[in-house]
């Protein structure tokens, strides 16, 4: 039982951490851009809405300040590598680094509690208590969860099948070509990294709400969580193609990597133990898949061998 | 229709590595003249492609595409004017993405992009039909990664790609060298067709000297960052491999072809 409330937790978490690796897919995968703003922009997500939510604002409303201040990170990111021509590796960091600063200077100190305020987990909560539907914080939040995973597929999958999307997603693949056909390779850049922003500090304003307080030091390591889900995503669901299914695979890797935590604790490692096991996962999750395919071509070249053999 | 005057471009100037590619180089291209460009490892043909659709900026001279001056401008604002194929046939498409979403973005190039869907139903019959025309079966594939396509493939939709909006000027560079003998002869045949039924004007680069004598209606010999022979019409149709060979060692200076270039 105490397990299975374990796995409830697991799931809410994976969902509302799996909009952070929806935008970290969009900048490592489809514009192959190593984006390592995350971790600042994550914790300015939650910074922003602790603080909207303390003086007063409306939840929802802080929830689109936050992913208006995360879309402003990744300006900030594209900026440094367009118009400075500084590596893309260190773009990121710099605006991370400099977010710390940033996010302590929105909040007037290192954290910001929000168990006295109203969050919009507790708005559906008490919501659902008034029709007589009793569900328990961690159900609530998944059912956020779904809801916001759901409205940020739908919008990605809308955005990148258009013309401005599907020049992005060429950038990644091919800038020279891109330029080739008349597009700005700076410009593609600068809207990808403001979007897999917004995402990411929309995912920071959540799991602030879901905890009950924002932290500065909340993002440290957020960028490797990401690049978790998706690499256990594409391991587990090796063959889909289409961009939808790729991006339910990123949150079904999400789900999965919070569910390895929580067997990991249940076994009696603590959270400090976390940030090691998480690197540890994703860096079986990128061995294991060349591993498997190591494996079948030696077993093509045995079969070779010995086809070879028996003429 | 292009005018280039005193074209000049030296790389890593102040450094040890400083190298003059293009010195002071003019050519004047009328509408529909297909050039044949040979020359050297090294001479300058591909630089001058760059420069032209500017990939890199020039250090002097013009650069005039139908009276307007071009050598200032970025260079994805060029890019309406310009069709090009690459010699490295993974250059001008994106893998991941499919044969059908490559050739919308060719069909936009130039374009502003908006938040209209990227590919319209109606295209990929046109793309289908386009496609058809290659002759290599491509047609059936439109939802194919380009990243399945063998080498030659890609050339040919590269090329389909470069093409769909017939571009003022085509630049291909040497977009045939990295193919098996027979696909290089479709690539060429198939290059051939499509500038004569568009009626386009190009430039094309090539290592093959039969080739550029039976292809274009005008040939230019390039050495060390300049043209040292323009020849065009019946006197081209005239020549023979052996006749250019001896005209690359009476004219430049010095060096020499290599046997690739014997083709
Ligand atoms: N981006 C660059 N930076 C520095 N030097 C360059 C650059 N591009 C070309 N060069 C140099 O300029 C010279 C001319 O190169 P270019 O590629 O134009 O020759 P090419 O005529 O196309 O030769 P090839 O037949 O080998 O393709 C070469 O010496 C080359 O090393
Ligand atoms: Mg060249």
């Amino acid at each position: 039982m105490q397990f299975l409330l374990a796995v409830e937790g697991a799931v809410a978490q994976g969902l509302l951490w799996s909009i952070l690796a929806l935008g970290s897919y969009i900048t490592f995968r489809l514009l192959n851009f190593t984006d390592m703003t995350v971790d600042g922009s994550f914790t300015t997500g939650a910074c922003v809405t602790a603080i909207c939510i303390a003086n007063g604002i409306p939840p929802v409303l802080a929830l689109l300040v936050s992913l208006s201040a995360g879309s402003f990170a990744g300006a900030i990111t594209g900026f440094l590598h367009n118009k400075l021509e500084i590596p893309e590796v260190l773009a990121g960091i710099l605006t991370q680094i400099s977010l710390y600063s940033i996010n302590l200077r929105i909040m007037g100190r290192a954290n910001q509690q929000l168990l006295q305020y109203d969050t919009i987990f507790k708005q559906l909560q008490n919501l659902l208590a008034e029709i007589g539907l009793n569900l328990s914080s961690d159900r609530v939040a998944i059912i956020i969860g779904l809801i916001f995973v759901t409205i940020v597929i739908i919008v990605l999958y809308w955005f990148f099948g258009t013309e401005i999307g599907s020049i992005i997603r060429a950038t990644g693949n091919n800038e020279a070509m891109v330029r080739a056909l008349g597009q700005n390779t700076e410009n593609t850049k600068f809207i990808a990294l403001i979007i897999a922003n917004s995402c990411i500090a929309l995912a920071g304003s959540l799991v602030g709400m879901y905890q009950g307080a924002a932290d500065v030091g909340m993002g440290a390591g957020a960028i490797v969580i990401g690049l978790a889900s998706i690499v256990i995503g594409e391991v587990i669901l090796r063959r889909v193609i289409a961009f939808g299914s790729k991006m339910v695979a990123v949150v079904i890797g999400s789900i999965i990597y919070r569910i390895i935590v929580a067997l990991v604790l249940q076994l009696g490692l603590s959270t400090n133990d976390l940030k090691l096991i998480t690197a540890i996962i994703v860096a079986l999750a990128l061995f294991l898949p060349n591993a498997v395919s190591k494996h079948y071509a030696k077993k093509a070249r045995e079969l070779a061998a010995k086809e070879t053999n028996d003429a | 229709m292009l005018i280039i005057e005193n074209l000049t471009k030296t790389f890593d100037p102040g450094t040890v590595n400083e190298k003059k590619v293009i010195d002071r180089l003019n050519l004047q291209i009328s509408a529909g003249d297909f050039i044949t460009v040979i020359g050297g490892n090294g001479a300058g043909k591909s630089t001058m492609l760059n420069l032209i659709c500017g990939v890199y900026p020039a250090d002097g001279g013009k650069i005039i595409l139908a009276g307007n001056e071009i050598q200032d401008m970025p260079e994805h604002k060029r890019a309406k004017d310009f069709g090009r194929v690459f010699q490295d046939p993974l250059m001008g498409t994106a893998a991941n993405m499919q044969l059908a979403e490559n050739l919308a973005l060719a069909f936009r190039r130039g374009k502003r992009r908006g938040l209209s869907w990227g590919i319209l139903e109606e295209e990929r019959e046109l793309y289908q039909k386009r496609l058809a025309t290659l002759g290599l079966g491509l047609e059936d594939r439109l939802n194919d990664k380009i990243g399945l396509l063998s080498g030659g493939q890609r050339q040919a939709v590269t090329l389909l790609m470069a093409t769909l909006n017939a571009p003022k000027l085509l630049l291909l560079d040497e977009h045939t060298a990295a193919l098996d003998p027979n696909t290089a002869e479709i690539v060429l045949n198939l290059t051939d067709k499509i500038i004569s039924e568009q009626n386009l004007t190009a430039l094309m680069v090539t290592h093959n000297m039969q080739a550029a004598i039976d292809h274009g209606n005008r040939l230019i010999m390039m050495d060390k960052g300049n043209i040292i022979y323009d020849v065009r019409g019946p006197e081209k149709q005239k020549l023979k491999v052996e006749d250019l060979l001896r005209l690359f060692q009476e004219l430049s200076s010095g060096g020499g072809f290599s046997d690739s270039m014997l083709g």
